[in-house]
């Protein structure tokens, strides 16, 4: 059966995909920031997953606000990558693994997750900033990907008690595959950041370390934060560590830390990375 | 607003919100319009004979074609929709949030490297942190 061997949570910030696409990242300004990226691609390569549910938001690339699901999953075989205003970023297309993404779908539909389903989206750096953070530039990315859509762009998001509880029956899809699959799950976004308003630049460290501290071993007391805290506290963009609750809704409630990196700031926001094992896997 | 929100007595924060999805439909669907390299180009040849394409209010044109980046919010703008507009123009995301901050790039830049935008003195409007205290 397929199972969730460990979870990532990753901020996704755009001007990082740049600095690695246009090979900036050993500059005085991105160099501190990558250094801590470096242990984490080792010990995904070492874990080598078949793979990843990728959990991001679209940045007005594939949706609009035209139609605007709240939670949506790419059941695709393949997913281009979008032009988001300045041409397509120069990354490998991403492939997709239908079979379990049509498993996830039925069976979250049928948990009470009402999930639009997408057989044609491009991706946007939310899904491959996380990408080339952990895998760095490959010719071909090393897993496939199933990409799983939260709408934090238009007010409200869904909570993070939903977004945890959606985790869960993440979780219980994935073990109900009959194919033997190693799977990570990426919560991606945040950590604390305002790209709007006269607030702009907001940043709040001793959110963002009491986030990653309790984000282990005490993630419930985590999903009652409301919206309006993680705007006030985190900035408004910050309502985007909603979706890092999916990832640690997937794991083990005794899943354990085994890395995290943060640092301020990557273009206007606090980078934060954090890996969590099951111990269930090792 | 049609309703209070316990978010609006945070400073110089916008939350695009049912309210601001309702005013500003059509100008963020102008600026989505420009995930299209033909149409960016077309933009940049003759601005406002590409906005006439789109059913903006005359501020929210006023907003576009100035570059008034918080006049924008001000008016429906979101801030993923409208910065498409500012990398049609050649500028970053940092660029646009040291203009809507009202300081230099430098300054901006500056108080990123030392950790940012405390959240100290910032989480209330003034008024509501005074009323916060009584």
């Amino acid at each position: 059966m397929a199972r969730i061997v460990a979870g990532i949570a990753c901020s996704h910030v755009p001007a990082i995909g740049v600095a690695m696409d246009k090979g900036q990242t050993g500059t005085a300004y991105w160099r501190p920031l990558f250094d801590g990226y470096q242990p984490a691609r080792e010990w995904l390569a070492n874990l080598a997953p078949d793979v990843a549910i990728i959990v991001y938001n679209d940045h007005a690339s594939a949706f609009s606000l035209e139609i605007i699901p709240t939670f949506l999953l790419g059941v695709a075989e393949r997913f281009p990558i979008a032009d988001e205003g300045f041409g397509p970023r120069p990354v490998p297309e991403v492939e997709g693994h239908p079979k379990l993404a049509w498993q996830l779908a039925e069976s979250l539909i049928l948990d009470e997750f009402d999930m639009t389903i997408a057989n044609e989206m491009p991706v946007d750096h939310g899904l491959t900033v996380p990408l080339s953070v952990t895998c760095g530039r490959p010719a071909a990315w090393p897993f496939k990907v199933i990409p799983l859509c939260v709408n934090v762009v238009q007010y409200p998001p869904p909570t993070g008690a939903r977004c945890f509880k959606l985790g869960k029956a993440i979780a219980k899809a994935v073990r109900a595959f009959p194919e033997n699959l190693r799977v990570v799950v990426y919560g991606t976004g945040g950590m604390s950041h305002q790209l709007q308003g006269e607030r702009a630049g907001l940043i709040n460290r001793q959110f963002d370390t009491a986030f990653l501290d309790k984000l282990t071993r005490d993630p419930l007391s985590l999903t009652k934060i409301s919206h309006t805290e993680y705007m006030r506290e985190a900035g408004s963009e910050g309502v985007e560590m909603v979706m890092w609750h999916v990832m640690r809704g997937a794991l083990d409630d005794d899943a354990a830390e085994v890395y995290r990196h943060y640092h301020v700031p990557a273009s206007n926001t606090a980078a934060g990375l954090m890996i969590l094992e099951n111990r269930s896997a090792a | 607003m049609t309703q209070t929100r316990d978010y609006d007595n945070i400073p110089g924060t916008y939350v695009y919100d049912s309210e601001r999805g309702r005013i500003g439909y059509a100008l963020n669907m102008f600026c989505m319009s420009l995930n299209k390299a033909d149409n960016r180009k077309a933009f940049k040849s003759d601005e406002a004979v590409y906005l006439d394409r789109f059913k903006l209010t005359a501020e929210q044109r006023r907003t576009v074609l100035e570059r008034d980046w918080l006049g924008m919010l001000k008016v429906g703008g979101n801030i993923y929709y409208t910065i498409k507009i500012a990398f049609c123009d050649g500028l970053t995301f940092q660029d646009v949030a040291g203009m809507m901050s009202g300081v230099s790039k430098e300054t901006y830049a500056k108080m990123m490297l030392a950790g940012g935008r405390s959240p100290d003195g910032n989480r209330y409007k003034p008024a509501a942190a005074a009323a916060e205290k009584e």
